[in-house]
C-alpha cells in the first residue's frame, strides 16, 4: 500500500482534469459531482489502507519514502516529487480525505443549481490535490507546491462569484497576504539551507534529511531566525495576528469551501508546517515563545471580534481564527501532539458548524428567494427559531457548538483542555505560563460566548424571518444533512482516541501515535527547559473544573443575554458605543493595514512612474540627446588625445572597411 | 548535418527571398508562407535538440574564413553549448506563435512586415550561435533594423517617438560595446590571438584595470538591452507602441540579448571585473525587481504594465548570473526562458483583447470572464506562471536564482528581491481582477467574443510549455548544465588567480596548426602581413574549435 501512496493526490487530480476540461460539456450535475466526489473518496480508501498497514507496524518502522519522479537537481541543491508517509502525515490525508469526501457529497446538493457547477468541483478536486501534495510532501519544496497550490486554490474558490467586486477584492486579498507568508517561508528554507550547506557541507530540503542532522544545529541564533521565518509563512496560511484579516473576508466563496479550505484544511497547514519541523523549532526558544504568544493573543483577538458580528458565516470566520490561536499556543508551547490533535477535532466540528450555516443559509435564501425579498439570508438578525423547520440541521449545529465550547464527554473539551493544561504546565516558558494559561482560559469563555449566542439567536427565540418566508423554510436534503449527521457524531466521539491520561478511561492514542513523530522534538526540548517539579494531578484536576466552569458561564451570558432577556444587549451597545463600535469594526486593523502599507505602496508607485521614470530619467536622456545635438558641431573642430577618441576612428574605421569588402 | 546551425539560422533568410516574389496584395499567401518558414525552421531546430551531446563543449561548430580586412580577421565561427541551446529552441520556437499573432493584427505592408519577422529571426539565432566576437557584433546590429521598422511603421500613437528612443539607447550600448571589441581585439593580438574567436579570448588573461574598461563598456551595452533600472525608460515605450508580435519578440528574444550577453561574454571574458561589479550589478537588479513591481502596479494600459513587469523579471535573472554558482545561473537560463514563454504569451493576451476592443487602459475592462470563459482560463494559467507559482516554469526558475543567490554573497540582496514576489502578485492579480473579474458593465464589452480557434492554437503550445517546464524541468537544467559548471569554473578560478598569466603561457595554449604571430606585434601593424598569414589558417580551421578551458579550471 505505501508504495501506491502517489495514488492519493493522483485520484483528485484526475477528478480535477475531467471536470475542468470536460465539465461544460457534461453539464449533468450528478455525473460531474458524482466523479468529484468519487475521486477523492477513492483516495480516502487508499488512505485508509496505507493507515491499516501503518497500525500493523511497529512505532519504529512507520516511516516510508517514496520518490515519484526527480524534479529540480541543480548545483547541489536537489528536490525530487517524494511523499513521506509517517503518523503524522497518515493523519492529515485521513482528515483531508475524510472531511473532503464529506464537504464534495454536500456541495452536490448545496451547490445545485449554480451557474458553473462543474468549475466549482474542478476547482475543489484541484484543491484536495495541493492539500494532500502539501501535508504528503517528503521535502520542503512538494509541500511548497502545495502551499501555493492551495493558495491558488483558495483565490479560485474565494472568487468563484467573481462578478461580485467583494469576491475579487477578498481573493486577491487572500493570495497576496498568503505571499507574504510565502515570502518568510523561502527565506526560512533559504537560511537553513545555506546554514546547513555551508557549515556541514549538507545540502538539503529534505525533512527526513534535516532530522538526521537536526542535532547540528545550534539553539537559537540562526534557528531563531530560520524558524521565525518559516512562522511568518505560518501566520499567513493560517491566518495569524498579524496576516490574519484575509479569512473572514475569504467568506465571500461558497460556504461548502468555507468549510474545507478555510476551517478544516487549508488554514491548519501552518500547524501542520510546525509539527512537521518541530525538531527545528524546539531548537529555538525565542521562536517558541513568539509562537506561543501570537497564538494565545490570535486566540483571544479573534474571539472578542467573533462576539459582535452578525452575518453567520464571519462568526464563524473569527471563531476559526480563534481555534488557530489555540493550535499555535500549543505548538508554541510544546504540546505538539495535542496541536494536531485539536486541529483534527476542530476539523470535525468546525466543517459541521459551517456546513450547517450553510444548510441554514440555503434555506433562509430559497425562502427569501421565494418572496422575492432582498434581505440578507446570512445576516443572523433575519433568522430566530430554525430549529423547528430544521431539526437535524439544528441538531448536529447544537452539538457541534457544545463540542468547541469545551464541554466533558464531546471531542472539543478533550483537545482544548489539553492544550489549556499544556500551556500552563509546560516547561519552557516559566513565568509566562500562567499568562499564557489565562489568556487561553478567558478565549475559551468568549468562544463559548459567541458560539452560543450564534446559535440562540439563529435556532432560538422568536422568528424574524419575514413572515410570507416563513413557510417555505425547510430542511435540507439528505445530501446535506447526511455529511452534518457524520461530522456531528465524529464531534462527539472524535475526542475518546485521545483522552488526557488523568481521566484514566482509555489510553491517550492518539499521543502514542505520534510519539516516533515529536521524540526527537521532545529530546532536544529537555536539554535547555528548566526541570520544574512537575505540577500535580490536583491542580491538573482544578485546572480542568475551572475550564469547563469558564465555559459555562460563556454560555450562560449568551444565554441571558440572547434568550432571557433580549434587550440587553442593545443596551450594552448604547452604554459602550465607541467599544461596540471598535469590536464591530474588527478593531480597524484593515483600516490599519490600507494606511501603513496599501495606500504609500500606491503612492510610491504613482510618484517612482510619473516622477522618476517620465521626468527625472528620461528628462536625463533626452537632455544628453540636447546638449549632444547642440554641442557636436562644435566638438566635431576638437582633436583630442584621448584614447576613446581613437578606439572611435578605429570602430568607424572598422565599418567603412566592412562596407568596402561587403558591397566592392 | 553538420551545417544545422547555419541551416537553422539562414533559412529564414531563404523565407525572405521566397516572399520577394509574392505579390504585395496576396496577404494570405504572404501569412502562410512567413508562417510555413519560421514552422520549419522550428522542426530544423529540433534536430539541434536532438543531436546535442549533453557536456560541456560547443558543438554543431562552423568555423570558416570570412572577412579578413588589413589586421581585422573575421571568421564565420559558430557553435551552440547547454547556454545558447535553449534561447535558440526560445527563438525558433515563439517565430511562429508571433507570426500566426499577426494574421488579424497586421492588414498593412504585409510583405514588408514578415520579412522584417524573418530577418528579425536569423539576426537573434545569429547572436545566439556566434564563437565570432565580431560575427555577434553584426548580428547584434541586424536585430536591431527590423526592430526599429516594426515599431516605427506598424506601431501605435506615439510609434515614431519610441522608436528613434529604442534606436538611440541601443545604438549607443552598440557602439560601445563595438569599441570595448576592438580594444580587445588589439589587446588579443598583443598575446598572440588573430582573430575575434570567443574561445580564444577565453584564454587570454587581461589586468584588472583593463578589465574593468573592458567589462564596463560590455555591460552597459547589454544592461541597456536588458534592461537594468536605470536604463529601462526605452522598453515600455517600445513595448507599447510596437504591434503585437514585436513586443512578444521583443520580450521572449530580444531583451535575452542582453542577459545572455552577460553570461557569453561580459562575464567569462572579464571574470574578475565582474566579480567587482557583482554589487553593483545586484543592487541595479533587486532596485529593477522593485522599483518596476511599484510602478507597474499603477499602470492604468495593460501592456505598460506588462513591460514593467518585464524589468522585475529580468533584475531576478540578473541577480541569478551574479551569484556566480550553478544553482543562481541555471535560474537565471531557465528564467530566461520561462519569461519568454510566459511575458510572450501575456503580450498575446493583451494583443487579443487590443484587437477586439482597440483599447489597452485597464479602466475600459472588468468582467470579462463571463464573456470571455476560454481567454479568462487562459489569461489566469499565464498570470500565475508570471507570478512563479510553483508547478509553473515561472517558480522553477525564480527559486533557483533566490535560492543561489542567497548561497552566494548576496544574501542581503536575496532577501530585498524576494519580497518581488509579493509585488509581483499584487500587480498581476490586481490587473487580473480589474478586468476579468466584477460586473461586465461596460456596454462595449457585451458583445465580445472568445478566443478562436487560431488564437488558442497559439496559446496552448505556451501553455503546454508552462506545465511541462514547472512539472518537470529536468530535461531543461540537465543540457545547460555542464556548460553551466564549466562556466562557474572559468568565473570562480578567476576570482582566485588575479595574477596575470605572462604572454608566453598564453602563447603556449595556443593550437598547434595556428600560424604563430609576434605576440608583441604592434596594433597598427600595416594590413599587408595579415592576409599572408591568411591561407594557412584557412587550410586548417578545426582547431579553432578548441575548448577553451581554462588551465587552471582542472582543479
Amino acid at each position: 500500500m505505501f508504495d501506491n501512496v502517489w495514488l492519493i493526490p493522483l485520484f483528485p487530480l484526475i477528478g480535477f482534469l475531467i471536470n475542468g476540461l470536460f465539465g461544460k460539456k457534461i453539464k449533468n450535475e450528478a455525473v460531474i459531482g458524482g466523479i468529484g466526489t468519487l475521486m477523492i473518496f477513492l483516495s480516502f480508501l487508499v488512505s485508509c489502507g496505507i493507515l491499516m498497514q501503518m497500525i500493523g507496524l511497529p512505532p519504529e518502522q512507520r516511516v516510508f519514502e517514496k520518490v515519484v519522479f526527480p524534479w529540480i537537481h541543480s548545483g547541489h541543491f536537489k528536490a525530487d516529487m517524494a511523499f513521506l508517509i509517517d503518523p503524522l502525515s497518515c493523519i492529515m490525508i485521513m482528515v483531508v480525505t475524510g472531511v473532503g469526501t464529506l464537504i464534495h457529497l454536500y456541495s452536490i446538493g448545496y451547490m445545485h443549481g449554480e451557474e458553473g457547477f462543474y468549475r466549482f468541483f474542478a476547482y475543489l478536486n484541484l484543491f484536495c490535490m495541493s492539500m494532500l501534495l502539501l501535508v504528503l510532501g517528503s521535502n520542503m519544496l512538494v509541500m511548497f507546491i502545495g502551499w501555493e497550490g492551495v493558495g491558488l486554490c483558495s483565490y479560485l474558490l474565494i472568487g468563484y462569484y467573481f462578478h461580485k467586486k467583494s469576491a475579487g477584492d477578498a481573493a486577491k486579498k487572500a493570495f497576496v497576504m498568503n505571499r507574504v507568508g510565502d515570502f518568510g517561508f523561502l527565506i526560512g528554507l533559504f537560511t537553513l539551507y545555506w546554514w546547513f550547506g555551508s557549515n556541514h557541507n549538507i545540502w538539503t530540503v529534505n525533512f527526513m534529511e534535516i532530522k538526521a542532522a537536526s542535532h547540528l544545529l545550534p539553539y537559537g541564533g540562526v534557528v531563531t531566525v530560520a524558524t521565525l521565518c518559516f512562522f511568518v509563512g505560518a501566520t499567513g496560511k493560517s491566518a495569524q495576528i498579524p496576516l490574519f484579516t484575509w479569512l473572514p473576508d475569504a467568506m465571500e466563496g461558497p460556504t461548502p469551501v468555507s468549510a474545507l479550505i478555510h476551517a478544516a484544511t487549508m488554514v491548519t497547514a501552518g500547524v501542520y508546517m510546525i509539527a512537521r519541523m518541530s525538531f527545528v523549532f524546539v531548537k529555538s526558544p525565542e521562536t517558541m515563545m513568539v509562537i506561543a504568544v501570537i497564538g494565545a493573543a490570535t486566540a483571544i483577538f479573534a474571539a472578542t471580534i467573533g462576539t459582535a458580528q452578525n452575518d453567520i458565516k464571519r462568526v464563524l470566520a473569527y471563531s476559526t481564527v480563534s481555534q488557530l490561536g489555540f493550535m499555535f499556543l500549543a505548538m508554541g508551547v510544546g504540546a505538539f501532539s495535542a496541536g494536531i490533535f485539536h486541529l483534527m477535532t476542530h476539523a470535525f466540528f468546525k466543517a459541521c458548524l459551517f456546513l450547517g450555516s450553510g444548510s441554514v443559509i440555503h434555506s433562509m435564501h430559497h425562502a427569501l428567494h421565494k418572496i422575492h425579498s432582498h434581505d440578507d439570508a446570512q445576516d443572523m438578525r433575519n433568522m430566530g427559531g430554525l430549529r423547528s423547520a430544521m431539526p437535524i440541521t439544528f441538531v448536529t449545529f447544537l452539538v457541534s457548538t457544545i463540542a468547541i465550547a469545551g464541554i466533558p464527554g464531546f471531542s472539543g473539551f478533550f483537545s482544548k483542555d489539553e492544550i489549556l493544561w499544556q500551556a500552563f504546565a509546560n516547561p519552557y516558558h516559566g513565568d509566562l505560563n500562567i499568562v499564557l494559561w489565562g489568556t487561553g482560559a478567558i478565549a475559551a469563555c468568549f468562544t463559548a460566548f459567541y458560539m452560543f449566542r450564534l446559535v440562540f439567536m439563529t435556532f432560538f427565540g422568536e422568528s424574524r424571518i419575514n413572515p410570507k418566508a416563513k413557510s417555505y423554510l425547510h430542511e435540507s436534503p439528505l445530501v446535506i444533512t447526511i455529511p452534518l449527521m457524520v461530522l456531528g457524531a465524529l464531534a462527539v466521539v472524535g475526542g475518546y482516541i485521545g483522552m488526557p491520561k488523568i481521566l484514566g478511561m482509555l489510553p491517550n492514542y492518539f499521543e502514542h501515535w505520534l510519539d516516533p513523530v515529536f521524540a526527537l522534538a521532545t529530546e532536544y526540548s529537555h536539554k535547555y527547559v528548566s526541570h520544574a517539579a512537575h505540577p500535580s494531578h490536583a491542580l491538573e484536576w482544578s485546572l480542568m473544573g475551572l475550564s469547563v466552569v469558564i465555559a459555562l458561564v460563556g454560555i450562560g451570558i449568551a444565554f441571558t443575554m440572547y434568550v432571557k432577556n433580549t434587550a440587553l444587549p442593545g443596551k450594552f451597545v448604547a452604554t459602550f458605543p465607541a467599544l461596540h463600535r471598535a469590536v464591530y469594526n474588527k478593531w480597524y486593523v484593515d483600516e490599519l493595514y490600507d494606511y501603513l502599507f496599501v495606500n504609500p505602496c500606491k503612492a510610491l508607485g504613482q510618484f517612482l512612474w510619473k516622477g522618476f521614470d517620465v521626468v527625472i530619467i528620461d528628462g536625463v536622456v533626452n537632455g544628453v540627446a540636447n546638449v549632444v545635438m547642440g554641442f557636436s558641431g562644435i566638438f566635431r573642430y576638437l582633436q583630442s588625445g584621448y584614447l576613446y577618441n581613437y578606439a572611435l576612428s578605429m570602430a568607424l574605421g572598422v565599418v567603412v572597411m566592412l562596407g568596402y569588402f561587403i558591397f566592392k | 548535418m553538420s551545417n544545422v546551425l547555419s541551416l537553422t539560422t539562414f533559412l529564414p533568410i531563404l523565407g525572405v527571398l521566397l516572399l520577394l516574389f509574392i505579390p504585395k496584395d496576396s496577404k494570405g499567401v504572404l501569412r502562410n508562407v512567413a508562417l510555413a518558414v519560421t514552422v520549419v525552421t522550428f522542426v530544423v531546430s529540433l534536430l539541434i535538440l536532438t543531436g546535442f551531446q549533453t557536456n560541456a563543449e560547443f558543438q554543431f561548430v562552423e568555423n570558416v574564413p570570412w572577412i579578413a580586412a588589413g589586421p581585422f580577421i573575421m571568421r564565420y565561427n559558430i557553435g551552440i553549448d547547454g547556454i545558447s541551446l535553449w534561447l535558440v529552441i526560445l527563438t525558433t520556437f515563439i517565430m511562429p506563435i508571433a507570426v500566426l499573432s499577426t494574421y488579424t493584427a497586421v492588414e498593412e505592408k504585409v510583405k514588408e512586415y514578415m520579412i522584417c519577422l524573418l530577418l528579425l529571426e536569423t539576426g537573434m539565432l545569429g547572436a545566439f550561435i556566434s564563437l565570432d566576437l565580431f560575427l555577434f557584433y553584426i548580428f547584434w546590429e541586424v536585430m536591431l533594423i527590423p526592430m526599429y521598422f516594426m515599431i516605427g511603421i506598424w506601431g501605435g500613437k506615439n510609434k515614431i517617438y519610441a522608436a528613434v528612443k529604442f534606436f538611440i539607447y541601443t545604438m549607443v550600448g552598440s557602439l560601445l560595446m563595438l569599441v570595448a571589441l576592438v580594444f580587445l581585439y588589439f589587446k588579443g593580438m598583443q598575446a598572440g590571438i588573430q582573430d575575434f574567436s570567443l574561445l580564444s579570448f577565453f584564454t587570454l588573461k587581461l589586468d584588472l584595470a583593463t578589465q574593468i574598461w573592458l567589462f564596463l563598456a560590455f555591460a552597459f551595452a547589454f544592461a541597456i538591452k536588458v534592461p537594468m533600472f536605470p536604463l529601462h525608460t526605452w522598453l515600455p515605450d517600445a513595448h507599447t507602441e510596437a504591434p503585437t508580435a514585436g513586443s512578444v519578440i521583443l520580450a521572449a528574444v530580444l531583451l535575452k540579448m542582453g542577459t545572455y550577453g552577460y553570461v557569453r561574454f561580459a562575464i567569462p571574458l572579464f571574470p574578475e571585473a565582474a566579480h567587482q561589479f557583482a554589487p553593483l550589478i545586484a543592487t541595479l537588479a533587486v532596485i529593477g525587481i522593485l522599483y518596476a513591481a511599484l510602478v507597474a502596479m499603477v499602470q492604468e494600459d495593460v501592456k505598460k504594465l506588462v513591460a514593467y513587469s518585464s524589468v522585475a523579471h529580468l533584475g531576478f535573472v540578473m541577480l541569478g548570473v551574479f551569484a556566480f554558482n550553478v544553482e543562481g545561473i541555471s535560474g537565471g537560463m531557465l528564467q530566461m526562458i520561462n519569461h519568454g514563454i510566459s511575458t510572450g504569451a501575456l503580450f498575446l493576451i493583451v494583443g487579443f483583447i487590443y484587437e477586439r476592443r482597440h483599447t489597452r487602459l485597464i479602466t475600459d475592462f472588468g468582467g470579462l470572464s463571463k464573456q470571455m470563459p476560454i481567454f479568462a482560463t487562459i489569461f489566469m494559467i499565464v498570470t500565475f506562471s508570471s507570478v512563479g507559482l510553483p508547478g509553473t516554469n515561472g517558480f522553477v526558475g525564480e527559486f533557483l536564482i533566490l535560492l543561489g543567490a542567497f548561497e552566494s554573497q548576496l544574501r542581503w540582496w536575496t532577501i530585498i528581491a524576494t519580497s518581488g514576489v509579493i509585488l509581483s502578485a499584487v500587480y498581476m492579480l490586481w490587473v487580473f481582477q480589474r478586468v476579468m473579474f466584477g460586473e461586465l458593465d461596460n456596454p462595449k464589452n457585451q458583445k465580445l467574443l472568445d478566443l478562436n480557434a487560431r488564437e488558442i492554437a497559439i496559446m496552448v503550445p505556451l501553455l503546454v510549455m508552462i506545465f511541462f517546464m514547472g512539472l518537470y524541468p529536468k530535461p531543461f537544467i540537465d543540457k545547460m548544465d555542464p556548460a553551466i559548471k564549466k562556466l562557474v569554473a572559468q568565473v570562480r578560478v578567476a576570482s582566485v588567480n588575479a595574477q596575470m598569466v605572462p604572454p608566453a603561457a598564453a602563447q603556449m595554449q595556443m593550437p598547434e596548426g595556428h600560424p604563430a604571430v609576434m605576440p608583441q606585434m604592434p596594433a597598427g601593424h600595416p594590413g599587408g602581413a595579415m592576409p599572408a598569414a591568411h591561407p594557412a589558417t584557412e587550410a586548417a580551421p578545426a582547431p579553432h574549435a578548441a575548448p577553451a578551458v581554462n588551465p587552471h579550471a582542472a582543479k
